[in-house]
């Protein structure tokens, strides 16, 4: 691994030839805003809110999929990027039923902080209001397709952390929807190990304990972290 | 088999056809079939069987002028060739009655296709040479015509590296739209490490109006798998895949034949024309996803994962198919190949404009006289690609714009006409080349109404990975059903045109990249449209029923949703 130089907002710093932009710039105690990324899953560059500009060209580029190169010259934040992040905020707010009064996630959620921190204070396009499923059939957790943003976090944990894939998306576009097995009620799926690893990474109120009310449900963001540390130190106790 | 087997094969064959005394050539491809080529087909088969001896009758692939179809053509020995149109049993048993059975044959007048007109002279040929001409599924034809002398060449006289540097002297560039350079990306898959290499052939063709993919591989499938070896050749690689959509069943039928046939006869498969090269093709059918003509998600739906895209870098030059160098190129591309090889980067380069060379084959489409499929020469003006060849427009009506690369690209309009077609010029219209569909539209059609269905199918076809695409194109397709039923607002179009740039800008993959294209070519030429259909709530063409009208104060909506009455204890 060698160790190359790059710049980021005008700032000569050096990372690791392995590391991908959004690394080395989190790094630098840069912000910049992410929804479907999570350490400790591989990234897919889909919510596209880690765009950063490639100085010089019109160029986009999503920071968490590219790889650090020596001489990239790179911009977080510009008027552009900045109106980019909030019409995506938007697009997703309008997407699905979105309605924070109601949701077990009011005041834990990362779309909605995301949505405070960018000051989306309205959406400008029309929302879509789909009829969307909920599924209440597993024991513990609750699966809410209506706060459902397709991050795919809980597809990538289950196959890749949890190993059971009870996980995938069906369907595409504007109609994908995370499913169970092959479009089983959750209960009765057999892959599922019941972990709960899902409803810990999951964003939005789309995966929650069963039981929980308005503003209850509070996720462990380092969860993963902890799973993650602890298989390669063996340390089985959470702090 | 190996040269002087394929030779003797070739002049078989040729001896073969001289002893008939005519051929009678009928279209078999999807689009003549549409319109009835079964039929003609059954009517003309007893008559033929009983002149077995005497006359041929040869199922071909297209013949190019779809829009006539069925289309028989009848070659009588020292006669020249005759091409019917529109031909139905009846006719078809006129044809053979008088023109085929008498020894003094008296041509029927009617239905008689013009061959002296633009359509066929200003065409030049290459990659449909043998389409119409032979036989697809008689490898003998092929080879007849030339066939796997290309393969043989290069295995016998090039190194890698030279069929790699022929490619690149040629110009050849990608007709999957994009046109990077094919010579420099076979060269970069011939440079990558790796110990198993693949090469791909792209058949996902899915523009609304497009089929050249389609055609190609129904009526010469055989060029395609033979541009397939020579690539394997060229970087190494021993397996391919051709990559056909679901909706052609022709065309992977008649390539798992010509992949058979060519395995058995040692042109595929092990030691290929008695070398050390080995190369074997196999077919994968997509699913009907029009994202999976994009190359990495295609590559994905190969290794039978969703078929998605993922970011690039890395190219699938470097890491494609399971992690290995893949080379990846359209169908059409790989037609391409035989042709450079056998006749030359210098015979080919002539062809085209400096940064453009070869030919590019069109669907053309639409409100238009000739309907068809062509192939041209680049840098031919759109003029002449729709007057000329096309014929003009239907009825008498007045030519509008002309939409090139289908939901990725663009409509151009009358002033532009006059530009030549290549990858330059029509990206700095602000459309492009794309694969080659081709639609013709007059003055009765709307534009924000063409944009709207162009981007109903990017929506309907976003994979929804990424959410500019998946959202973005919903939100698009719905300010644009404002703007056509008369509901919009100006604000509307400041959201559409804010939206276009965002889905462009930040999208994961050319679906996305490129859906805003219509709305933004449409924008730029005919923008007064939009406008007619906001502010002067009319539609200009008169295509749109304008149905409602936007809410433009707080008084008016107020005014419909009036307020419930409360009682109040």
């Amino acid at each position: 691994m060698s160790v190359i130089t790059l710049t980021i907002n005008e700032q000569l710093v050096s990372a690791q030839s392995e590391q991908t932009l959004l690394e080395a710039i989190r790094e630098q105690g840069v912000e910049i805003p992410t929804l479907c990324h999570l350490e400790g899953l591989s990234d897919k560059g889909g919510c596209r809110l880690c765009m950063v500009e490639a100085v010089g060209t019109n160029r986009l580029m999503p920071a968490c999929v590219t790889k650090v190169q020596e001489g990239m010259n790179v911009r977080t934040e510009s008027e552009r990027l900045v109106e980019y992040r909030k019409m995506i905020i938007e697009l997703l707010l309008s997407e699905r039923n979105h309605i924070c009064a109601v949701c077990v996630m009011n005041g834990h959620c990362e779309l909605q902080s995301l949505a405070a921190n960018l000051g989306v204070n309205h959406v400008r396009y029309e929302y879509v209001v789909p009829d969307l499923p909920m599924d209440a059939s597993h024991e513990r957790f609750v699966q809410d397709q209506n706060r459902c943003i397709l991050c795919v976090r809980c597809v990538r944990v289950c196959h890749e952390v949890e190993g059971a894939h009870n996980w995938d998306v069906m369907g595409r576009g504007v109609n994908s929807m995370v499913i169970a097995d092959l479009y089983q009620p959750w209960g009765s799926s057999r892959s599922c190990t019941g972990c709960g690893k899902c409803v810990q990474v999951c964003p939005t109120g789309a995966l929650s304990k069963k039981g929980s009310t308005v503003a209850e449900m509070v996720k462990h963001h380092d969860f993963l972290g902890w799973i993650m540390n602890g298989r390669e130190k063996n340390i089985w106790e959470y702090r | 088999m190996n040269r002087p087997e394929l030779q003797a094969m070739a002049e078989q064959e040729i001896e073969r056809q001289k002893k008939f005394r005519g051929r009678l050539l009928y279209c078999t491809s999807t689009a003549c079939v549409s319109s009835g080529a079964t039929a003609v087909q059954e009517a003309l088969e007893p008559k033929i069987k009983l002149l077995k001896d005497e006359i041929e009758l040869v199922p071909t692939g297209c013949m190019g002028l779809c829009g006539r179809g069925p289309l028989v053509t009848v070659q009588m020995k020292d006669q020249p060739e005759v091409i019917y149109e529109n031909v139905t049993p009846e006719l078809a048993t006129e044809i053979i009655d008088k023109h085929v059975l008498p020894h003094k044959p008296a041509p029927i007048t009617e239905h008689v296709l013009q061959t002296d007109v633009p359509f066929f002279t200003k065409q030049t040929r290459i990659v449909l040479a043998n389409s119409g001409v032979i036989n697809p599924e008689r490898l003998e034809e092929y080879v007849a015509r030339g066939g796997y002398s290309a393969l043989a060449h290069a295995l016998r006289e090039m190194t890698p590296r030279d069929v790699c540097h022929e490619l690149i002297h040629s110009g050849l560039r990608g007709r999957g739209g994009a046109g990077f350079p094919t010579g420099l990306k076979w060269n970069m898959v011939r440079k990558a490490v790796g110990d198993r290499k693949y090469v791909v052939a792209n058949g996902d063709e899915g523009d609304p109006g497009a089929y050249m993919d389609r055609t190609l591989m129904e009526s010469d499938p055989h060029r395609v798998l033979e541009g397939m070896a020579i690539a394997g050749y060229a970087v190494g690689a021993e397996q391919g895949y051709v990559y056909v959509r679901g909706e052609y069943p022709l065309a992977i039928k008649r390539l798992e034949k010509a992949i058979r046939t060519a395995e058995r006869k040692g042109l595929l498969g092990s030691r290929v024309m008695e070398s050390g090269f080995n190369f074997r093709v196999d077919i994968r059918i997509g699913a009907g996803a029009f994202v999976c003509g994009e190359e990495t998600a295609l590559m994905a739906s190969i290794m039978g994962k969703r078929g998605q895209p993922v970011t690039r870098p890395p190219y699938p030059a470097e890491s494609g198919l399971w992690g290995h160098p893949t080379l990846i190129n359209n169908v059409e591309t790989f037609g391409n190949i035989a042709a450079i090889i056998a006749q030359g980067a210098e015979w080919y380069s002539k062809i085209g404009t400096a940064k453009s060379k070869g030919t590019k084959i069109f669907a053309l489409t639409g409100n238009i006289v000739n309907s068809g499929l062509i192939e041209v020469p680049m840098g031919i003006t759109l003029r002449e690609i729709v007057f000329e060849i096309g014929g003009g427009m239907m009825s008498g009506r007045t030519y509008k714009a002309a939409q090139t690369g289908g939901p990725s690209g663009g409509c151009i309009p009358t002033e532009h006409l006059d530009t030549p077609v290549d990858y330059e010029s029509l990206k700095a219209l602000g459309s492009m080349m794309g694969s080659g569909g081709l639609i013709v539209m007059d003055d009765t059609t709307c534009m924000p109404k063409i944009a709207k269905f162009f981007m109903e199918f990017c929506m309907d076809e976003s994979c929804g990975k990424c959410v500019p695409c998946r959202v973005g194109t919903m939100q698009m397709h719905r300010l644009l059903g404002h703007i056509t039923n008369g509901s919009a607002t100006e604000d509307d179009l400041k959201r559409l045109e804010e939206l276009c740039l965002l889905v462009r800008d930040t999208s994961l993959c050319g679906l996305g990249n490129s859906s805003p294209n219509p709305i933004l070519s449409t924008l730029r030429y005919f923008r007064s449209e939009y406008e007619a259909h906001i502010k002067g709530h009319t539609c200009p063409a008169g295509e749109c029923e304008m149905s409602e009208r936007p809410i433009l104060d707080l008084a008016e909506l107020m005014h419909q949703h009036q307020p419930v009455e409360m009682e109040v204890s």
